[in-house]
């Protein structure tokens, strides 16, 4: 695949576009196994009350009931394939996914706010240089984000994406320097058969 | 001394999130609106690139995120969305994200019915498929292939006036795709670089370091940062929603978080200072 991105020749990209065909069939097929893992390991928590059993109990009710209101009132009507494709507006699915759904992942996800602001109070402290140079960039990338620092100071904004655009961007291409580099590596190891560890080795 | 020093670095973590929480509804409860400010150039970028579209053209939007980064990312897809409208473009939605199907719905049939906007003629859902890179690279080659010819509603895309002329990638006048994960680098890798697609995005502000790199090297038109550039947005096309309301929010939120990091550090450096006098 790495060849075919460089060397654009028709049997190149041929047996990419084969292989690419293969990753949605083994897509297909590790949906199904993700499936049956899901059922497997929450059902044996379930028959052997384990501890928080419960839990599972909620996530197979909820599966079985989303798929369901999937199949049957998700679009109601046509044959199976085009209710297990398509989504009517105002149904059951719909209603459960912006009723629950989306309130729940929300939610977890604005936790983080309340998370920050304590970590933020608790762990920013000015005990060294580099940590005082930190603590100084966030506060100014706070207030930079919002409509109160530039009311503090109009540069601020400007400051802001200064830091974004050269400090942060010569730091973030540094990691992905890094990541790149650390990708081929381990590909390598695998591919010579150096790292085995996947292999329980 | 000792006594002051010590709870002002250990206040009670839920007086912070009470206080948090305060912060973030009352802005919300009592409507408060602040001015947005300068905008961002990653934004305006995007808003330039749609200004300067020939009429007409097909703005696709790749719903790629789930509802936990809905908060951040839907104002901006409604902001996009209100603008491609605005300048009479189609608008192509689609998701790479299972989740993303019912965002498009939350968006487009909103925005749409503000705007007069009718389904098949100036917008279609063609809703999630799943492949990820497969499906950006077989939408270089047909888009309507890719999709079986079937919309989210079960109706045949190739019959609809808004796929009209919609073949390939070179008949995209612009993507934006909102994610609050690396998908956007997979847009840029394949789509953009495989096959010229103008890319931009709108990610969440966590994402956006990621991505500044590709927008200064051209690779990405524009990037829409977090819920700052959401409220931008909405600024430039002139329709305040909950970005705006949101950044009220924000700004209050951060200011709190600054405070309270101030006040942890005066108790830091009133016990160290106490401790280097006893020795």
């Amino acid at each position: 695949m790495i060849v075919q991105f460089f060397v654009p020749h028709a049997v190149g990209t041929q047996g990419y576009l084969l292989l690419l065909d293969w990753a949605q069939i083994v897509g297909a097929f590790a949906l199904v196994l993700g499936i049956g893992s899901l059922f497997r390991t929450h059902w044996d928590k379930i028959r052997r009350r384990r501890r928080g059993y419960g839990y599972s109990t909620v996530t197979l009710a909820s599966f079985a009931l989303m798929v369901w209101a999937g199949i049957f009132y998700g679009s109601g009507q046509g044959p199976l394939a085009k209710r297990l494709l398509t989504v009517e507006s105002g149904r059951l699915f719909e209603w459960l996914f912006n009723n629950i759904d989306v309130p729940l992942d929300a939610t977890m996800f604005a936790l983080l706010a309340f998370f920050i602001a304590s970590a933020a109070y608790r762990t920013f402290r000015a005990r060294n240089v580099e940590a005082t140079l930190l603590l100084i960039t966030a506060i100014i990338v706070m207030l930079g984000r919002v409509p109160l620092g530039e009311m503090i100071y109009d540069k601020m904004p400007a400051v802001y994406e200064w830091i974004m655009q050269y400090p942060a961007v010569a730091g973030k291409r540094g990691i992905l320097f890094g990541v790149a580099l650390g990708s081929i590596a381990t590909s390598l190891r695998i591919i010579l058969g150096i790292e085995r560890s996947h292999l329980g080795g | 001394m000792h006594g002051i020093a010590y709870r002002l670095q250990n206040i009670d973590r839920r007086w912070l999130y009470l206080i948090v929480f305060a912060a973030v509804v009352i802005p919300f409860l009592t409507s408060l609106k602040l001015p947005v400010g300068l905008h961002s150039p990653s934004t305006t970028d995007i808003y330039d690139a749609i200004e300067k579209l020939p009429p007409d053209s097909v703005v696709q939007l790749a719903f790629d995120y789930s509802p936990a980064s809905m908060p951040e990312l839907e104002p901006m897809a409604k902001a996009v969305a209100r603008h491609a409208f605005q300048r009479g473009h189609r608008v192509m939605a689609m998701t790479l994200n299972t989740q993303g199907a019912l965002m498009i719905r939350r968006v487009m049939d909103e925005v749409a019915a503000e705007m007069n906007k009718e389904y098949g003629k100036d917008y279609v859902d063609a809703g999630f498929k799943t492949g990820g890179v497969a499906v950006m690279l077989g939408m270089g080659k047909d888009i309507i292939g890719v999709f079986n010819d079937t919309d989210a509603r079960g109706n045949r895309l190739s019959t609809m006036p808004v796929m009209k002329g919609v073949a390939d990638y070179s008949d995209i006048g612009l993507m934006v795709d909102f994610s609050a994960n690396a998908i956007t680098n997979a847009w840029i890798a394949y789509a953009h670089e495989q096959y010229g697609l103008r890319v931009a995005a709108g990610v969440t502000a966590v994402m956006a370091t990621d991505l500044y790199p590709f927008w200064k090297s051209g690779q990405l038109v524009g990037l829409i940062n977090g819920l700052k550039g959401a409220a931008e947005y909405e600024d430039l096309v002139g329709a305040p929603g909950l970005g705006i309301l949101g950044m009220s929010s924000q700004s209050i939120t951060h200011m709190l978080i600054i405070l309270f990091v101030i006040i942890g550090n005066a108790g830091y450096f009133l016990t160290r200072r106490r401790s280097q006098s006893a020795d």
